[in-house]
């Protein structure tokens, strides 16, 4: 490199020595935490006193309490069931690829390709996403049109519905999977040649290396990754609305309404729905930063 | 019979060209300790590898124990390995590893515990048994390795170059300790290395290896004092190796770039022919003009001398050829100077006659 | 063929049919606008609504101010962490993370609940509400794009700085006699090139399609008038839902090139 004459030192550089013993550096730092103060942290935070507000302008519980309304339990219900269905269906699909993409002689050619479609795939969402879906399996979709015309089978004839859970768990799977996929793969590229031939030369067959060792490496990962696409899929607004419209009582649709015109008619409670979505997100970061401790735990 | 017999062992990649392995055969004896020693690329991990069952020769056949073991699966072989990469389990802590072996064989908790102690006693890791390998040094993570291979009691231990990734300093302790253990439990080991020291240090049979061939096979003593290749001469210690004529083949007279040399028994070559020799550096001295007859002499003009404390290292050139040759310091004596017409003398057992390149032979000189 | 093998092609393939089938659809449908003919048609009809490049410039600038202004915020913030104050490295990474808790619809939330009524603190106001011009309540959308990049952004720049000796860097340039303003953009910057081109281009892909913001700040943005566009057309949504993918491929293929052998986050908000 071309600074290397100049090796890094101990000696305390000359603009922190100047301003020793006043915490000016943090004025470096100002701009950064003004800008989350304002849009990161105030905001929510107003949506946190919010949900402690009656319309008066004093502090109740009330709202809070009213999250147990049976509509919005509901709501968080299907928010919950959509997200922990596509996180695991999504999560074991990725990872089942991942290993193919890994572990099995796929050939290069087509690694590299399905590995750049999830790059893309996982960035998928949204509007587009959805109406890719209604043009393909809505009711005059193509692959509706397809399996009608060629096999005679009609979807929807046998019950399916694009815009239903199942046909939204379709759809966020797409972005779903990927994501999976792209985390897994260096995860799975992480197992040393040698863990397996060590555990082979000791008499463990490839049930046991995969039971005893290759697993429990994994499971913080594939437990932690799965767990970001339950937040992904829970916080998910976009891809719900534009293929749903209101069908579908999700959380962040009923928060949609809330927000264009009081449904709730008690803006209170509408910002305590909000701040039940952040502690339940926070929650899984929470379980997800444990995981990651955890696997660091070996590494240390 | 030989407790490891591999014959006519050839492995060819079919990715690769050029056999990885070819033409090995080799018999070790049990409790022998026998280094595999050779520059990256020779085979010499390749049939390791075999003998450990993840790679499977393309031709022959190895049997261990008198019972052929060429098709079998690694994981039915009970070989301990040794890896350069220690290849600990991460999560699993020293104890555990070491355990493996006996839990996956579904041995008794009762049977695993003393065993694990008794394992730890020996690589001197007692209290570490609860740690967790990231928590140990390189050379505790190689003996736990070590331990782990050792659990299983397999008659045969193999080590790929399990010192290659420590320091110089634990480099030579752990060696040590490897060989005391090999002594003390009676295993049959197999060490690939590519250092000399090394192999010269732990083995009782070193098998020097180039390009998927054996180029020799003996005790350290003779590979070291005997090379018959000159690849295993240019590879093991520092000898001088040049060009010489042969004048006179049954008084093993040479000429080397047109000055008399006497070898010390017959050359298997005709008159004329151009063979490869070395001289051992340790045999050559200054002359003093004292030297009997029988000595042979060389004269030369320095090229080079190096000051290296306690010895004196210094580079004569004939004409092609370079000898070079150590001094004790003596602060007596004035260093040779660049340029200085030297005459240096070696008796006649100082000179090898080396075979062509690819010739391997297993017999002695 | 291996039968490892066998079972890696079965999973790859039904993968790809994943992945492929609903644009393949998509496309297929895109391409029938007109009865009985295979063509552009909906296509050109898209491209020919002055509404689309309306919203879909204006989309692009929201991008393009978005990134400027990430690049402006996190890359100094990212260098003085690491120069001068790693002991805040933590709460710097939380405040990054924060994104990943609260959605977009959440945010927006907060953002007209506190910015749809003047700032104030006490009898003092600091600024009227965001929400009354077209300007602030772009002002607004764009902090909240700037916070759905934060994450990946951040991550992207603080690897490009670990991967260049920060300190050796500034103290040489300092020795030469430089300033702050040109270590930070003649030679930390340049030096974060492909940190910031694919962090740059991640926020593009998750900004040009985005709804949830544009829509309930109401602003005229692509998510919205694609959004509309389907509650009454069939076929020009499909194609332009293609022409989307087609940019966040391109978007991404670049980000393949520009962080080839580097370790780089390839993935944003949805």
């Amino acid at each position: 490199m071309a600074q290397a004459a100049l090796a890094p030192s101990a000696k305390p550089n000359p603009l922190v020595a100047r301003f020793a013993g006043v915490p000016l550096a943090w004025i470096g730092l100002l701009p950064f935490f003004i800008f989350a103060l304002m849009f990161l942290i105030l905001p929510s935070l107003s949506l946190f006193t919010g949900s402690f507000t009656d319309a008066q302008g004093n502090f109740t519980f009330q709202n809070i309490l009213d999250l147990s309304r049976e509509d919005i339990v509901d709501a968080y219900m299907l928010s919950i069931q959509i997200s922990v269905v596509t996180a695991i269906i999504g999560g074991l699909f990725g990872f089942f690829i991942a290993y193919a993409l890994v572990m099995t002689g796929v050939p290069s050619a087509l690694r590299t390709s399905l590995v750049t479609f999830c790059g893309v795939a996982s960035n998928f969402a949204g509007v587009p996403l959805a109406f890719a879906f209604v043009a393909a399996l809505g009711r005059t979709g193509y692959i509706t049109a397809v399996l009608r015309d060629t096999i005679g089978y009609d979807i929807y004839d046998h019950g399916f519905n694009l815009y239903s859970f199942l046909g939204l768990s379709l759809t966020y799977l797409y972005f779903q999977f990927p994501l999976m996929v792209l985390v897994m793969m260096p995860a799975l590229e992480g197992l040393r040649r040698e863990w397996r031939e060590a555990s082979e030369n000791l008499g463990a067959t490839g049930i046991q290396y995969w039971r005893y060792i290759a697993l429990p490496i994994l499971t913080p990962s594939i437990l932690g990754t799965m767990i970001l696409l339950f937040g992904n899929a829970f916080g998910a607004y976009a891809t719900a609305y534009a293929l749903t419209g209101g069908r579908l009582q999700l959380v962040s649709i009923q928060i949609g309404a809330q927000i264009r015109g009081d449904v709730l008619h008690n803006p209170g409670l509408g910002y305590a729905m909000g701040f039940g979505m952040v502690v339940i997100m926070a929650l899984s970061i929470l379980a997800y930063t444990w995981l990651q401790r955890r696997a660091e735990r070996w590494l240390q | 019979m030989a407790f490891l017999e591999l014959s006519k062992v050839r492995k060819q990649f079919s990715n690769v060209a050029a056999p990885a392995v070819q033409d090995f055969n080799l018999s070790v004896e049990r409790g022998e300790f026998v280094s595999f020693l050779g520059p990256s690329g020779c085979g010499k991990t390749t049939t390791l590898r075999m003998i450990a069952g993840f790679e499977h020769p393309t031709v022959g056949k190895i049997v261990i124990n008198g019972k052929e073991v060429t098709g079998v699966a690694a994981n039915k072989r009970k070989i301990g390995m040794v890896f350069q990469s220690y290849a600990l389990f991460p999560n699993m802590t020293v104890a555990d590893n070491i355990g493996f072996g006996l839990r996956v064989a579904k041995r008794p908790k009762a049977e695993i515990e003393p065993r694990v102690q008794e394992m730890l006693k020996l690589i001197h890791l007692e209290d570490k048994a609860k740690r967790y390998p990231a928590q140990l040094s390189g050379g505790q993570q190689q003996r736990v390795a070590l331990a782990r291979a050792l659990a299983i009691k397999p008659e045969l231990l193999l080590l790929d170059e399990p010192l290659s990734a420590l320091d110089a300093k634990i480099r030579v302790s752990l060696r040590n300790e490897i060989r005391a253990i090999q002594r003390q439990t009676g295993v049959t080991a197999i060490y690939v290395t590519h250092d000399q020291e090394e192999a010269m240090s732990l083995s009782d049979r070193i098998v020097v290896m180039s390009e998927g061939r054996m180029e020799q096979v003996g005790t350290p003593f003779e590979i070291y004092n005997f090379p018959q290749t000159q690849f295993v001469a240019s590879f093991v210690g520092t000898l001088n190796r040049m060009q010489a004529r042969v004048a006179d083949p049954s008084a093993g007279a040479l000429e080397v770039e047109g000055q008399p040399l006497t070898a010390a028994r017959a050359v298997e070559a005709n008159r004329g022919e151009t063979i490869a020799i070395a001289l051992r550096p340790e045999m050559i001295h200054l002359a003093k003009g004292t030297e009997g007859v029988e000595m042979n002499h060389l004269n030369g003009a320095v090229e080079e001398t190096t000051f290296l404390g306690s010895i004196v290292r210094t580079r004569v050139r004939l004409r092609d050829s370079v000898i070079s040759f150590d001094t004790f310091n003596n602060p007596n004596l004035a260093l040779p100077q660049r340029g200085e017409m030297l005459s240096v003398v070696f008796p006649r057992e100082a000179i090898l006659l080396l075979k062509g390149p690819s010739a391997a032979q297993e017999s002695a000189v | 063929m291996k039968r490892s093998t066998f079972w890696g092609l079965f999973w790859v393939t039904l993968a790809a049919l994943y992945l492929f089938l609903p644009l393949w659809g998509a496309f297929d449908f895109s391409l029938r606008a007109e009865r009985d003919v295979i063509g552009f048609a909906s296509y050109t009809r898209a491209f020919a609504d002055d509404d689309f490049w309306r919203t879909f410039t204006f989309s692009n600038q929201m991008a393009f101010v978005s990134i400027i202004v990430s690049v402006l915020l996190i890359v100094p913030t990212a260098y003085w962490v690491q120069l001068k104050l790693p002991h805040l490295r933590p709460v710097v990474e939380f405040i990054t993370l924060l994104p990943f808790v609260i959605p977009a619809i959440i945010l927006v939330f907060g953002y007209i609940k506190l910015y749809s009524s003047p700032l104030e603190l006490g009898p003092l106001t600091i600024f009227p509400a965001l929400t009354n011009t077209d300007l602030s309540t772009n002002v607004l959308l764009i902090a909240g794009y700037v916070v759905l990049a934060l994450p990946y952004m951040y991550r992207s720049v603080d690897n490009g700085l670990r991967a260049i000796d920060v300190r050796t860097l500034t103290e040489a340039a300092q020795s030469l006699g430089a300033g702050w303003f040109t270590i930070m953009f003649r030679i930390i910057m340049p030096n974060l090139r492909a940190a910031l081109l694919s962090g740059a281009l991640l926020t593009f892909a998750i900004v040009v399609g985005e709804l949830t913001l544009a829509t309930f700040l109401g602003r005229p943005a692509f998510g919205p008038y694609l959004q509309q566009l389907g509650q009454h057309k069939a076929y020009e949504p499909a194609a332009l839902s293609i022409v989307s993918f087609l940019l966040t491929w391109l978007a991404m293929i670049l980000i393949y090139f520009v962080t080839r052998g580097s370790n780089a986050q390839v993935t944003g908000a949805h």
